[in-house]
């Protein structure tokens, strides 16, 4: 614990270098208490975001050692090669500057699957009433639980081989809603995720899957809307 | 590549195995027919070109081929189920069976053609 940690960070934007800073170690520290630390006492002009510290938001996503992971979850112990931890902005996002990345690309995607719940029910109905151990409501809850972070999209290869990927968060939220009772948005939103830049353009590489933070399977849900558009297609409903 | 962590777990390894065994066997294939086709101009033709196989190059090209065969038949095999079946997560222990199929079949192979 005695050993300083050298934390590479990225600065700049695309035409960026990383810069190199020595911050002491501490016993449970996390990668976010480490950029916290370098713009604190090291250098006040360094960029980042964060906000609920605790894994909730969303937020603070960066790229650690080339890996996608949520930075205030993740402990500099788990992560650092000998005594050097590489942070960068996560990939497949324009960079603002420094950490900061443009993810405003990202969200549009979620529009564009028709990730907005589309109801008929007013405030003078009653609930709808959904059976909790139903396979739709079991396949909802199993993706619902997205914070938004980013890193799948970051972790995703097809994302970077091609721009209009919709990408594993879109279609995860495209997925809970196919599987909720009460929206009514069900073919508009089979018909947006459908297309070539939609599910079946996932080569279920995995990379969502195996490092999202809640543990979430995109690629489950992006397998689901592939049968489901198939299903769909067959029957003349697309 | 600010994702190039994101790389190296077992579902995307098997993503390249799948890949890399589905593009060397489309290769493969037309030599195949050909092959084949040195039928069509008589017995002697196709004679030559079995002769040409016995050597061992050749024998050996042949155990990668059907090493690469069951890579791409169980490794397909996963893809389906992951696909087609309501699951969750990756699949891994297919992965396993997958290399594990192709472990068995290719000593079994390379054992036919040794005795």
């Amino acid at each position: 614990m005695n050993e300083p940690l050298y934390a590479a960070i990225w600065r700049g934007k695309t035409n960026g270098s990383f810069s190199t800073y020595e911050v002491p170690r501490h016993e449970s520290q996390t990668v976010l208490d480490v950029v916290t630390y370098v713009q604190r006492h090291l250098d006040p002009t360094l960029a980042y975001r964060f906000a609920c510290r605790v894994g909730m938001c969303g937020s603070c996503a960066m790229s650690v050692n080339g890996t996608p992971r949520w930075t205030c979850r993740t402990h500099v112990a788990k992560v650092v090669r000998g005594n050097t931890v590489r942070i960068a902005p996560l990939a497949h996002l324009p960079i603002i500057r420094d950490l900061v990345t443009d993810m405003r690309e990202f969200f549009d995607k979620w529009t564009r699957a028709k990730g907005d719940f589309v109801g008929t029910r007013t405030r003078r109905d009653d609930f709808a009433r959904v059976a909790p151990n139903s396979p739709e409501r079991t396949a909802a809850d199993a993706g619902v639980e997205c914070i938004g972070c980013g890193v799948c999209y970051a972790a995703c290869d097809v994302v970077g081989w091609r721009a209009d990927f919709l990408g594993p968060a879109a279609l995860n939220r495209a997925w809970t809603l196919v599987n909720d009772a009460r929206d009514v948005g069900g073919r508009i939103r089979l018909r947006a995720v459908a297309g070539d830049a939609g599910c079946h353009a996932c080569h279920t590489q995995g990379s969502c899957t195996q490092w999202c933070p809640k543990q979430l399977a995109p690629t489950a849900a992006i397998a689901g809307l592939k049968r489901a558009t198939a299903k769909a297609a067959v029957r003349g409903e697309l | 590549m600010r994702n190039v962590g994101a790389h190296g777990h077992p579902a995307w390894w098997a993503f390249v195995a799948h890949r890399i065994s589905g593009l060397l066997l489309a290769i493969f294939l037309p030599l195949h027919f050909w092959a084949l086709g040195t039928a069509l101009s008589g017995a002697a033709a196709l004679d030559a070109f079995l002769h040409f196989a016995e050597q061992p190059v050749v024998k050996f090209a042949q155990w990668c081929l059907v090493v690469l065969l069951v890579v791409h038949l169980t490794g397909g095999v996963r893809l389906l189920l992951v696909e087609f079946r309501p699951w969750s997560g990756l699949r891994k222990d297919w992965i396993a069976g997958t290399l594990g199929m192709a472990a068995m079949i290719g000593l079994v192979y390379a054992l036919a053609l040794i005795v």
